[in-house]
């Protein structure tokens, strides 16, 4: 069992943890993933790895509360044990390849630090890009300015940074003039496959983190198959890394849509219960 | 000090020999095979005492004894059957337990019918076997459902450290072995519970969880420390374990993990799963008990389950008990091949699963939103014998037909799964990613042992265990002499 640290809620519903865990914390890499089992009766959660410190032997994870077992993981206090399985999922590709482009979305705006940190150290001139719906719904904007060379928001409503997406943003860019030899993506699987696609056609490789179904993310099960540049692949230990331009993203999304009616049932069941509302 | 020889060497009275020549073999009480396709109590309810000492009285007791012969484990079957007789039920159990760590799981999941059993005075004189197993479970029954608790036992701590990778039924017989001679043992087992494939693979229904959970605790109370949640390789590797992490020996028992496929058109849809994914979900997670419990499982009307073995058969069962109305099993061989224990077969054929032998799937058809709701299959007739000696499953031109199906379990094995070997180098594999091992379990990696199906491939329970005990042998020698051979083959 691992203990909770901190928890806080960043931004409405986006959520930050800091877990006790010394041995991960030496081993984590960019890329790297954990599962998290909030309790008896909790699924196995699988989330990326946001930060880690060894001297601390912290690893932080950020999470978005859509299910049962992230609400229930949402509601923990600091000092709660968790059971967490990390690091799992294989090393990101990080190289010096000269100006790399990173974008960030939903709980990727968290999780993609220890991309961004990494790449500034190989030696890259790192520009990253944030989006979200709103200002409100932004975070981590110094945090990521530190490590990167030029930082840019996007909001949907156009209340911080450029009216759009991050693709806009990306797009301006490259209008503009700027060339980048790489983009790195994470975020939902919609934000990564609207910014794959723009980076495609930009003619930039793409690197995104898939997130489908798992249940023991070590390779036993096979729920987590995808289909990359036409081979089906595991995603908890063949990626989490993949190239975007190569990813199925229909099947992707079909795959990830199987226990949909499942989860709903289970959080209206689960809500009342674990938020003390009184019932009926 | 206790006679430990107490019942060695018994014989039968020339009555006893008539009357036990002359019995039947008693029957275990199951749920009626209707009502317990509905829910995943346990199938077998147990012998009652008077029938377990009738049961043990029909032992011959055997100056050569073939089943000892048979087990896996060598456990001294006719001084445990003589124990029964006499009432003299702990002691009975000490006596399995002096070979076996887990009985309540042996008795229950062992293929007694070509181990034990098969190898029984009776069944060369064409009666029924002595049912071994089922004294097994009784008597480990027995003990957990009473106040008076066999002793733990263990020797002096001897200050020696061993790892354990894997909390499956070789590890925990390598852990329950070590702990016993005095040794500091540390289980490190990936997932979040211990038992491996007694907790993700074999349902409720054929093994209650409760007595994995038992066996653990009384291993804990020999000592042996658990660690959940530590995926070695990824954590830490073997390597560290041996340098810096203090351990004299290390055991990899981490099991055949990786589901294959057939890699057939549609194998992706919604609604496909592997039977390590669908066992898991319903038993790790307890699916079945969605939503008190957060993990769903899908819960098909038609399913159809590919495959021939145990696997395949808790699978299609588990199935059914989900409220499956037409629970199929495709088999692309007949009856007769199924790797499966006749007495799951059975129990399936009784619980409505519907057999669909010498019958392959060549293409899955899905619907827009990507769901499975088709399969085509061809038949099958048996052709010239293949590697393993079975007759060789040739289709049928022509003979295409589609079933309707809105839930796939593919059950056709599963290889080494690379996530630990991968990590540790020196550790040389066949070209399956097997480890090799040598008669005492040890591996081309000085310290390293292995057994189980990451040795084997998918293979028993018992076999892991019995390659459990070998390599605790050979660890207790290794921690004493420190020699290592040049090459292992």
């Amino acid at each position: 069992m691992n203990r909770i640290i901190t928890i806080e809620e960043e931004v409405p519903n986006v959520h930050k943890m800091v877990i006790d865990a010394p041995d991960v914390a030496k081993k984590c890499k960019p890329g790297h993933f954990a599962i998290v089992i909030p309790d008896e009766q909790s699924e196995r959660i699988p989330l990326s790895i946001a930060d880690w410190d060894e001297d601390a032997g912290t690893v932080t994870i950020y999470f978005l509360e859509v299910g049962v077992s992230t609400m229930k993981l949402a509601r923990k206090v600091a000092g709660d044990e968790i059971d967490m399985m990390a690091p799992l999922g294989r090393e990101s590709e990080i190289d010096n390849y000269g100006t790399v482009v990173v974008c960030g979305g939903c709980y990727g705006v968290g999780a993609i630090y220890p991309i961004v940190k990494a790449l500034k150290e190989a030696g890259n001139t790192v520009v990253t890009i944030i989006e979200a719906r709103a200002k409100y719904l932004l975070y981590n904007e110094e945090v990521l300015a530190r490590d990167s060379d030029e930082i840019y928001t996007a909001t949907s409503d156009g209340s911080h940074g450029t009216k759009g997406k991050a693709q806009t943003v990306m797009k301006d860019l490259v209008d503009g003039g700027r060339h980048f030899d790489r983009a790195y993506i994470m975020g939902c699987t919609f934000m990564m496959m609207r910014n794959a696609r723009m980076a495609k056609e930009l003619g930039i490789p793409s690197k995104v983190y898939l997130n489908p179904l798992m249940v023991d993310a070590t390779g036993m099960c096979g729920v987590c198959r995808c289909d990359v540049g036409g081979e089906t692949k595991f995603a908890c230990v063949d990626g989490p890394e993949f190239d975007g331009a190569d990813v199925d993203w229909e099947q992707l999304f079909k795959r990830s849509a199987q226990y949909v009616p499942h989860q709903t049932l289970a959080y209206q069941h689960k809500k009342c219960d674990i938020d003390h509302c009184g019932g009926v | 000090m206790e006679d430990i020889y107490k019942y060695a060497g018994k014989r039968l009275t020339p009555d006893e020999m008539k009357a036990a020549i002359a019995s039947s073999r008693h029957a275990m009480t199951e749920q009626d095979a209707i009502v317990r396709s509905r829910n995943f109590e346990e199938v077998n309810l147990g012998y009652s005492i008077e029938t377990a000492q009738e049961e043990a009285k029909r032992c011959l007791l055997c100056p050569v004894p073939g089943c000892v012969q048979g087990c896996p484990v060598r456990i001294k079957i006719p001084e445990f059957l003589s124990a029964i007789v006499e009432g003299d039920f702990l002691e009975a159990l000490r006596i399995v337990k002096e070979d076996n760590a887990l009985p309540a799981v042996t008795g229950r999941v062992c293929p007694q019918e070509i181990q034990c059993e098969g190898k029984c005075t009776h069944v060369k004189a064409k009666r029924e076997s002595v049912g071994i197993g089922h004294l097994e479970r009784f008597v480990a029954d027995l003990e957990r459902y009473s106040s008076e608790k066999l002793p733990v036992e263990t020797a002096e701590p001897t200050g020696r450290k061993v790892a354990i990778v894997g909390a499956g039924p070789s590890g925990l017989t390598v852990a329950a072995d070590l702990a016993r001679s005095g040794h500091e043992v540390h289980v490190y087992e990936a997932l979040q519970k211990p038992g491996g494939v007694l907790i993700y693979g074999i349902p409720e229904f054929r093994l209650p969880k409760e007595l994995v959970f038992y066996e653990v605790d009384n291993l804990k109370q020999m000592g042996v420390q658990f660690h959940y949640n530590h995926v070695i390789g990824r954590i830490f590797t073997v390597d560290e374990m041996l340098d810096e992490r203090g351990f004299d020996a290390v055991y990899l028992g981490v099991g055949a993990g990786l589901p294959r496929f057939m890699n057939i058109e549609g194998e992706s849809l919604n609604g496909i799963f592997s039977a390590n994914e669908y066992l898991t979900r319903n038993n790790l997670m307890k699916g079945y008990e969605f939503p008190t419990y957060d993990t769903p499982i899908y819960r098909g009307r038609n399913v159809a389950v590919i495959g021939g073995g145990n696997v395949a058969m808790d699978s299609v069962r588990t199935a059914k008990r989900l409220g499956a109305e037409n629970a199929y099993l495709v088999y692309r061989r007949s009856r007769v091949e199924m790797p499966a224990r006749d007495e799951e077969i059975h129990h399936a054929e009784e619980e409505g699963v519907e057999f669909h032998n010498l019958t392959n799937p060549i293409r899955y058809l899905g619907d827009e939103n990507g769901w499975v709701r088709a399969m085509e299959c061809i038949q099958m007739e048996l052709g010239e014998p293949d590697d393993s000696g079975r007759r060789r499953p040739v289709p049928i031109e022509g003979s295409e037909f589609t079933l309707d199906v809105d839930a796939v379990v593919v059950s056709v094995g599963t290889s080494a799964n690379p996530l630990l070997t991968k990590s540790t180098p020196g550790l040389e594999l066949n070209r399956w990613n097997n480890i090799i091992v040598d008669d005492k379990g040890r591996t081309s990696k000085k310290g390293v042992f292995s057994g189980g199906d990451i040795v084997r491939g998918a293979a028993t329970v018992i076999l892991a265990m019995g390659d459990g005990r070998v390599a605790a042998a050979g660890i207790e020698e290794y921690l004493e002499t420190g020699e290592w051979p040049d090459k292992v083959e």
